[in-house]
């Protein structure tokens, strides 16, 4: 890249490059002050009270004066809602990452009648949109008996999750050497214990991508909770969200902190984790 | 060929391989399957009754007020799909393009254009809606910071300028998707070819439009075809930006609010009718299935094996 890219210069001219690096530059820049600037008004304004988010929107806050967060900690399940984010998709992310993995295990290491016909089973669920299908997965929930139950939503949830986990998951398993495993058979390992103590702690790096592709639409996720869920005490952080944006209309200040702690989450972790993020997200459209 | 026998060897594929296969079939096969057979049928509330054959299609499709408003929404879906087409995956290749010359900061730069597609849409829409408020949100009020008042308007409240509202606000939340992947694609192309380029020409837009938009086709294949599924299945911010009517006047009416409302009622109508809301399901899943897979054999065929 280095050495290409001098030529280049040589070849344009110092004036010329410098040009259109600078219009890069004030491009990137001004996107860049687009995408963050909204996200820093939103955690300013969560410290300030009505008539400072009003008057000067833009000005620093006193970050001390809290009272909004305390307001949401003491006044509002959103404790409560943040909790319920977390079993759903914990439990969501495990059974998808064992599930996902169990499946990819066999179609990627055994022979076997049928396994190419599974995998294109799973894949076809890949482009389906499940939106769309709300009205007979209600009657289903219904007819199981877990309407206003968290359990509906794992359900869903890991069921939309397999098709991207199995894929994955099985072009990676796909790569792995057999002369391990062929070893350990030799050695009298059973099948499980080859799969537990060998296979798997090789494929965390295909879990992690795995996992991340998932993890964010799950937690984000705010139509099937609206479908299934109506008990105040079992919502979700999305979708209570909406309750309580509904609550405080008039008190903006804690509205914005309201959103400011709906999002720190997914904001830290994204910070800290950013290029595994990016590229768990868009692993499904980079081939 | 191994036979699949329920001892050892073939028990021990079948335990991993069902329970998989289990959920599969019955929250995501079973489901699509069922929404097309609902949509055969009369339903009374939660009841299913007679057999009526294409009677929901029919009601949908050209028995008013249901026809009017068939049209309607699928008129937004279309704008929505052809202007995000240029707001997101337009602005995403310029993005792309200006990220992939590596220049000081561009590791910065991509982390923060990525930043909003984490974020819920929830948290997205409540955002803008509260930034667009007519008189005390920050939109209006810089617009009027910076001399330009007449320019300030009640962005959501006025059905010139509601939908655009919304899409901007979609443009802005994840336009930082199809700059990533179209960044892949660059980073992609290998550097004899850009070098051979180098000899040839001084033109950008000629290096641009010759060599970097045909070379990076693949990725353009998949951000075209997700964006008009996601275009046709838009739900989520309308519902929280401009609510489950598409106010003002149904002009931000779109298929998903439509299918919902038609399905699950609302509070203001409060009739919910699953036949027709399942045909409404049907005809919009046909449609996005047909047109997606022909954007997409039409699009791979122009794709150049590098």
């Amino acid at each position: 890249m280095t050495a290409a890219s001098e030529t280049y210069y040589e070849k344009r001219g110092l004036i010329g490059t410098l040009g259109r690096d600078g219009l890069i530059q004030i491009i990137l820049v001004a996107n860049t002050f687009i995408m963050l600037a909204p996200i820093v008004i939103m955690v300013f304004s969560a410290f300030k009270t009505n008539m400072e988010i009003f008057q000067s929107p833009f000005s620093l806050p006193d970050f001390s004066n809290v009272t909004n967060f305390v307001k949401i900690w003491t006044q509002t399940n959103f404790l409560r809602y943040l909790l319920n984010s977390f079993i759903v998709t914990g439990a969501s992310m495990a059974c998808i990452l064992t599930l996902g993995t169990m499946a990819a295990y066999a179609i990627a290491r055994y022979e076997f009648f049928g396994a190419s016909f599974i995998l294109m089973f799973f894949l076809a669920g890949l482009t389906l949109p499940l939106k769309l299908a709300i009205i007979p997965l209600f009657m289903l929930m219904r007819d199981l008996g877990i309407l206003n139950n968290q359990l509906s939503l794992i359900a869903v949830y890991t069921a939309m999750g397999l098709p991207t986990t199995v894929f994955i998951m099985t072009g990676f398993i796909r790569t792995l050497p057999n002369e391990l495993e062929d070893a350990a058979r030799m050695d009298g390992a059973s099948e499980a214990r080859i799969m537990w103590s060998i296979m798997l702690p090789l494929v965390r790096p295909a879990m992690v991508i795995a996992g991340i592709q998932n993890v964010v639409p799950i937690w984000n996720d705010f139509f099937f909770p609206l479908v299934f869920i109506q008990n105040d005490r079992l919502k979700t952080l999305p979708q209570g969200l909406t309750t309580f944006m509904g609550e405080y209309t008039t008190d903006w200040g804690v509205l914005f902190s309201g959103l400011t702690l709906s999002a720190a989450p997914i904001i830290i972790i994204y910070i800290v984790l950013s290029r595994q993020f990016i590229s768990g997200m868009t692993s499904g459209a980079i081939k | 060929m191994p036979q699949l026998r329920l001892t050892g060897r073939g028990l021990w594929i079948t335990v991993l391989i069902a329970p998989p296969l289990a959920f599969v079939a019955l929250f995501i096969v079973y489901p699509i399957v069922a929404a097309f057979a609902y949509a055969f049928y009369d339903w009374q509330g939660l009841a299913r009754g007679d057999f009526v054959g294409l009677a929901n299609f029919h009601h949908v499709l050209f028995v008013e007020p249901y026809a009017s408003w068939t049209r309607n929404a699928f008129t937004h879906n279309i704008i929505v799909f052809f202007a995000l087409m240029v707001l997101q995956n337009g602005v995403g290749f310029i993005l792309a393009y200006a990220l992939w010359r590596e220049l000081p900061g561009a590791r910065f730069h991509r982390v923060a254009v990525f930043l909003p597609v984490v974020l819920s849409t929830i948290i997205v829409g409540y955002l803008w809606k509260l930034f667009l408020h007519p008189i005390f949100g920050v939109v209006n009020q810089s617009l009027k910071a910076v001399g330009l008042p007449f320019l300030a308007q009640p962005w959501l409240g006025q059905d010139s300028t509601a939908l655009w509202a919304l899409i901007f606000a979609n443009a802005w939340h994840m336009v930082g998707f199809p700059t990533l992947v179209f960044l892949a694609g660059m980073q992609r192309i290998p550097t004899e070819i850009l070098d051979a380029v180098r000899m040839e020409t001084e033109s950008e837009w000629v290096k641009i439009t010759k060599v970097v938009w045909p070379l990076v086709a693949p990725s353009a294949t998949v951000v075209f075809v997700l964006l008009f599924v996601g275009a046709f299945n838009w739900f989520e911010l309308p519902y929280i930006m401009a609510g489950l009517d598409g106010s003002p006047y149904g002009s931000t009416d779109v298929l998903g609010l439509y299918f919902y409302r038609t399905a699950f009622g609302n509070v203001s109508a409060g009739q919910q009718d699953f036949g027709l809301g399942s045909a409404l399901a049907v005809l919009i899943f046909v449609f996005i299935a047909a047109v997606a897979s022909v954007i997409t054999v039409r699009l791979r065929a122009r794709e150049i094996q590098i």
